[in-house]
């Protein structure tokens, strides 16, 4: 019953993430764009090929599941110049963007 | 008979219209600005507030900068990929261009104009070139260092500046090291090493003169000041205290440190995770005091005569500058010039100041004393401003 209740738990919330993702405008994905290119690209550099930070090419990031990448987003790495992208970002937003990078957006 | 007329007037026009025309004129009231996603570069004129030429195939110039010969003519540009180029801005065409690295951050021309040195984040290390025809002259190997994922490379390079004695100074990010590296010998670098200079230096500059070089640490508070009048002493911790043990606020981009921002005899510089100038009197190099600034400072730069000094911003607050006034320490202009104001360049004497606004695709101009804008200029996502006077500033 349990393992019954946690799969439709499990199913929902992927059913919810999915309809999220679908959620994200054309508009608000053109500026996360705009933002990965310029503004990570600051450290990342522009085709994110790495910089004062590493490079975040699907290659580099292959070790790592798009969550993992959205929770470095957001929370930043201690110890390193990474910041936290919380106050710009929302959960859907950082997954989004973990995932564009693991598919690779670096290349325009 | 008139069609004839014309075919042989468009042979004559041929090859003017093929081959650019190069110009006739000094260059000291010129300049160059990035375009940091087109990978070009327009030629300014800074009198006329024209574009004199467009140059393209640049590579990829997210984080470009530029030296210039001692003749003023010709602009070596380094490119975030590693290309170096030298382009003939009173023709406005590429007359060299080579891929010296994977991946690089600025470089440097030596005292006497004879050397490009440029310092490289992938492999790191610095490689020195002719300033004639690009040709390697020597490679300098970084440090080595174990990365956090447990591969070894050589540390990252910053801060590489042209200090006088046809010597370069550099510091380097992983390891915690500035290097001296004297060419008196080109074919035989003599390097004097420091180590232990503080936690991350992530950029540096020299006084104008060429006797302090100065590091800017982003793994600890203060910055590493080293006397080259007398190396043997070592670099010393400046300003260790300034974050007063408070938590660092986040840094969405880095500060940079370029040229010299003083007046009389206070420094002004960028505190890194606080919303502050640091200024420091240049005998003693203790804090004098902090301006609490609109964010994260990138740019702390002063008017030539030292009387303002003009400050830039990380994101999210990169849409404005604040102007700040060097007797009272106060700001007495908050500008804003719009979403992805990243550089400014004053010109020689100081009467103006043009500034880099990358999401309006312009470069704006204003007149430092009325603080109005007087011209514009649209640049594609325009960076970094050089103008011709930096041929003969040590450290630019």
């Amino acid at each position: 019953m349990r393992s019954l209740s946690s799969v439709m738990l499990a199913l929902f919330v992927m059913f919810a993430s999915s309809t999220l993702m679908a959620e994200l405008k054309p508009a608000r994905q053109a500026e996360l764009r705009y933002l990965l290119r310029h503004d990570c690209g600051s450290c990342h550099g522009m085709r994110l090929e790495g910089g004062l930070g590493p490079a975040l090419t699907p290659q580099r990031l292959d070790p790592w599941r798009a969550k993992q990448l959205a929770a470095t987003i957001l929370h930043g790495r201690p110890g390193t110049p990474m910041p936290p992208w919380r106050p710009f970002f929302t959960d859907q937003e950082a997954l989004w963007l973990a995932r564009q990078l693991k598919q690779g957006v670096h290349r325009p | 008979m008139n069609y004839l007329r014309a075919f042989v007037s468009l042979i004559l026009l041929l090859p003017g219209l093929l081959m650019a025309e190069c110009l006739t004129r000094g260059t000291g009231d010129m300049g160059i600005i990035i375009e940091r996603a087109a990978g070009s570069l327009k030629v300014v004129d800074t009198s006329a507030h024209q574009v004199l030429f467009r140059v393209e195939g640049l590579g990829d110039l997210s984080h470009a900068s530029a030296v210039y010969s001692r003749d003023e003519r010709y602009a070596y540009v380094f490119g975030r990929d590693g290309g170096l180029s030298k382009v003939d801005i009173l023709c406005g065409r590429v007359v060299k261009r080579i891929i010296q690295g994977g991946n690089s951050i600025g470089g440097a021309i030596s005292q006497d104009g004879s050397l490009i040195a440029v310092s490289n984040y992938e492999p790191g290390g610095v490689k020195i070139f002719s300033a004639d025809d690009l040709s390697l002259v020597a490679d300098i190997a970084a440090t080595e260092i174990t990365d956090r994922e447990g591969k070894k490379k050589g540390s990252k390079t910053v801060g590489l500046v042209d200090v006088p004695g046809q010597r370069f100074a550099v510091s380097l990010y992983d390891s915690g090291e500035s290097w001296i590296i004297d060419m008196s010998n080109p074919a035989k670098p003599a390097i004097q090493r420091f180590e232990k200079i503080g936690s991350l230096p992530y950029d540096a500059l020299t006084t104008p003169n060429g006797r302090y070089y100065i590091a800017g640490l982003f793994g600890q508070d203060g910055l590493s000041l080293l006397d080259l009048w007398h190396p043997e002493k070592g670099p010393r911790l400046i300003l260790k205290n300034y974050g007063r043990g408070q938590q660092k606020l986040p840094v969405y981009k880095m500060p940079h440190l370029e040229g010299w921002a003083m007046a009389d005899d206070r420094a002004f510089l960028p505190a890194v995770g606080r919303h502050a100038v640091l200024v420091v009197g240049s005998k003693d190099w203790e804090e004098i005091g902090q301006i609490p600034v609109h964010g994260q400072p990138v740019f702390v730069m002063a008017r030539p005569d030292g009387r303002q000094i003009w400050v830039n911003f990380a994101f999210p607050h990169n849409d404005t500058i604040q102007v700040i006034d060097t007797e009272t320490l106060k700001i007495i202009k908050t500008l804003k010039t719009g979403k992805g104001t990243l550089h400014m360049e004053f010109s020689p004497r100081g009467e103006e100041v043009w500034i880099s606004v990358r999401d309006h695709d312009e470069v704006q101009v204003y007149d430092t004393r009325s603080m109005k804008r007087t011209h514009q200029l649209p640049v594609d996502k325009p960076s970094g401003i050089f103008f011709t006077a930096r041929a003969h500033k040590t450290g630019l």
